[in-house]
């Protein structure tokens, strides 16, 4: 499945300033492990030393928190966008 | 029973024809209260659509003066305000645009000793401060007291956009985020710049929020978080639930009173403090080294290449914190270093990793290049 991950401001500088990519998955981790294949550096900004998605860390399939589907598991289909979503504190 | 003055009745004139305000929303409106905390970026357009909106009651709650350097866009303050404090202004710009209301200024910085009382006078609180742990400390308190907790955040081109108020059954701040992340891996707005245009969107929307939540019309974001992005002008809805799990406000919590909001974000620091801490060093000792051979003392700036390209100390070498753990090996464990950065928070954080490195003769310059320009050369500029 062809899935579309959007990269927020705040990680870009760990994508080369990519701001959306496709990668091929099955499911949101293997989307994950794609997106690190592609951009390593991000890695330890979206996944915790465990392998698990940080407290400070969001990642919505479609408009969905993918804590309340499965988690990593969550299964994906072709043409659904994974949004990753950090923290900011800027006011 | 209160009521519009005359005056009141012509200000207010296109709220009046609004069938979903008219007379009675808009004396909702003047029987309100609503607490911003922080008089910056978005606090600016809060304050000013709400003081214009006829909110009774406007409170305020920043420490902080007016710098050069906010002017970009927080539209509350004006260049003859520049070294002013920030409620000072901001009073003097609110009473202007509405002399109806009543505004109350807080100077003071948001803590867990006066947060619960600050906030339990008002009805709905509006989150535009520039820190997590107010962040947390503003959910916290306003879960306690019950009030609904208007959140916008901004960093660069993007900004979010929720409300929390899990009196009502919706999610709060702790369920979006468990926890803030680790001290130094999100850059502030001071480092990593922002959109000045940026918390004008944001504070817009969050301003129209507050004044949905008091005329109780329409559909709040409660259970919702909005995400903005400038440059690709797109706006995207994500759905928010609140989590059984939550320490706060989940099934069985464990969070019941507040707690120590910097210790919790890992930002406990030195530099809220006047004391020298044992490895920081001063600007003239920088100078001193940078001046004098013998000292056998190198400066390592630790600010990012875009922020070395605005200002800079002559003889300092650029290795910024952000890439130091990938580069720490081209440094010396032997030799001395003086690290410095903006203000000296940074620097702290690179001392400590290159501690952790097996680094031993480190020093952190105390208030970084912006020292430097007051104390040493104002021909570097501040920014």
């Amino acid at each position: 499945m062809a899935i579309l991950i959007r990269i927020p401001s705040s990680l870009r500088k760990w994508s080369d300033d990519q701001s959306s990519l496709s990668v091929e998955a099955r499911t949101v981790g293997e989307a994950l492990s794609g997106l690190i294949a592609i951009h390593p550096d991000l890695e330890a900004h979206v996944l915790s030393a465990s392998g698990d998605v940080p407290g400070f860390v969001n990642i919505f399939l479609n408009a969905e928190d993918i804590r309340f589907l499965h988690g990593k598991e969550t299964l994906v289909q072709n043409g659904d966008e994974l949004s990753i979503v950090s923290a900011i504190a800027g006011g | 029973m209160m009521q519009l003055q005359p005056e009141e009745i012509t200000r207010y004139a296109r709220h009046l024809s609004l069938p979903e305000v008219g007379l009675e929303g808009q004396l909702k409106l003047k029987q309100a209260s609503v607490l911003c905390i922080g008089a910056g970026g978005l606090g600016s357009p809060v304050a000013l659509y709400l003081a214009a909106a006829g909110i009774g009651r406007l409170g305020l709650v920043d420490f902080d003066q007016v710098d050069l350097s906010n002017l970009q866009r927080q539209i509350l303050h004006t260049t003859g305000n520049v070294g002013k404090s920030k409620l000072d202004s901001a009073h003097q710009t609110l009473s202007q645009i509405n002399p109806h209301i009543e505004l109350e200024m807080h100077p003071v910085r948001l803590n867990r000793d006066n947060a619960m009382q600050l906030i339990q006078k008002y009805d709905v609180v509006v989150d535009g401060t520039d820190n997590f742990a107010t962040r947390y400390l503003t959910n916290d308190a306003c879960f306690l007291l019950k009030k609904p907790n208007v959140h916008g955040s901004i960093f660069r081109f993007e900004g979010q956009l929720s409300v929390f108020s899990p009196h009502l059954g919706g999610p709060c701040y702790r369920c979006l985020f468990p926890e803030p992340p680790p001290p130094g891996m999100v850059p502030s707005c001071a480092e990593g710049g922002v959109l000045g245009v940026l918390p004008g969107v944001m504070g817009c929307l969050q301003a129209t929020e507050t004044i949905k939540i008091i005329l109780g019309a329409g559909q709040t974001m409660m259970g919702r978080l909005l995400t903005y992005h400038a440059l690709d002008m797109k706006f995207r809805e994500l759905k928010l639930r609140r989590d059984p799990g939550c320490p706060l406000c989940g099934d069985h919590p464990e969070i019941h009173e507040l707690v120590d909001y910097d210790q919790f974000c890992g930002t406990a620091s030195h530099q809220t403090t006047n004391d020298m801490h044992p490895d920081e060093v001063t600007v003239q000792d920088m100078k001193q080294a940078l001046e004098d051979p013998t000292h056998a003392i190198e400066v390592i700036d630790v600010r990012e290449e875009e922020e070395y390209q605005l200002a800079r100390v002559e003889g300092a070498r650029l290795l910024p914190l952000s890439q130091l753990a990938e580069r720490y090996q081209e440094l010396d464990p032997e030799q001395s270093y003086y690290l410095h950065c903006k203000a000296g928070v940074r620097s702290m954080k690179a001392l400590e990793f290159l501690r952790q490195q097996g680094f031993g003769n480190l020093k952190s310059v105390r208030g970084g290049i912006q020292a430097w320009s007051y104390e040493i050369d104002p021909a570097v500029p501040l920014y």
